[in-house]
């Protein structure tokens, strides 16, 4: 037997913490620190409300192993991400990645006109 | 109070510090330390739950594999490691922000705990949870997993793949195009 309070209290924690690191850092892995902290607080709502509701397909635990998947698919892609802000900003600093798309030099070899708004669409994920 | 209570809080008093620690540390090599005892204090807190299966993946994947892509971004990005090095790229905003920060975080923990704890007077809930050790054990996960999820649970290799393909394309997108 445990209260189930306590679990639900440590879900809001960890989201309010979660929020707090996304909107206060400034650098981008920092910010990625905070999102794992809002994906966590999640998962362990998933289980509480799991082992609270006593679904017979244990939904919440099985989700939790898929949301742990996904995770590790976005950490991943947001490296990816990182690296290629780092590459054309020259820092892993959010205020000054004030572009969205690719402003550097490259614009005059022939590159197809759709590439910056492909790059748009990726970075504000 | 159980043993089981005791127990969940003092993870949870673990959890809530070092992730309070991993979102306010100024050196970011400490903050991705903190975040790793974050995450496995949490799988502890799926163990006291009976999640055994989830805690257990969670040290494999997040523990082992998310916190070293996470290092790996730092290292790669040449991120301040030091105490003194790039001072002008100070890794948290100024005072103001940092505040408003606060207070929207303060508010989002508020109001979750004020409808979560709401939600546990509702139907269909009890107060407390009695914990069944032999739901989250491999055999039960495993059954349930690969009788009614097989379908998401192979779609997710798709996601897997496409991720690493995105991965491949952002990060070489600039260079031959």
């Amino acid at each position: 037997m445990i209260h189930a309070a306590g679990p639900l209290l440590l879900v809001a924690i960890l989201a309010g913490l979660g929020t707090y690191g996304v909107l206060a850092r400034r650098n981008v892995v920092m910010v990625l620190v905070g999102a794992e902290l809002l994906i966590n607080s999640v998962a362990l709502l998933l289980v509480t409300v799991d082992a609270a509701t006593r679904d017979p397909l244990l939904s919440g635990q099985v989700l939790t192993l898929f949301l742990i998947t996904v995770a590790a698919a976005e950490v991943g892609l947001a490296l990816a991400v990182v690296l290629l802000l780092f590459r054309h900003s020259g820092s892993s600093d959010l205020d000054d990645a004030t572009s969205l798309g690719e402003t550097s030099n490259l614009g005059e070899t022939s590159r197809p006109a759709d590439a910056d708004a492909d790059t748009d669409t990726r970075t504000g994920r | 109070m159980t043993a089981l209570d005791a127990l969940f809080i003092a993870l949870a008093v673990l959890a809530a510090g070092s992730g309070l620690l991993a979102v306010t540390s100024r050196q970011v090599v400490h903050a991705a330390l903190w975040l790793v005892v974050t995450l496995g204090t949490l799988a502890g807190c799926y163990l006291v739950l009976g999640a055994e299966v989830v805690a257990l993946v969670q040290l494999l994947v997040y523990v082992g594999a998310i916190v070293v892509l996470v290092l790996f971004a730092l290292m790669l990005t040449r991120a301040p490691i030091g105490t003194g090095d790039r001072s002008d790229h100070p890794i948290s905003h100024g005072l103001p922000q940092r505040i408003g920060a606060a207070v929207v975080g303060l508010g989002i923990t508020g109001l979750l705990a004020a409808v979560l704890l709401r939600a546990l007077s509702g139907p269909g809930f009890s107060t407390t949870i009695d914990v069944q050790r032999e739901r989250g054990g491999s055999g039960r996960v495993g059954e349930v997993l690969f009788a009614w999820w097989v379908l998401p649970f192979e779609l997710l290799s798709v996601l897997l793949l496409a991720a690493l393909v995105g991965a491949l394309a952002v990060s070489r997108g600039g260079d031959d195009r």
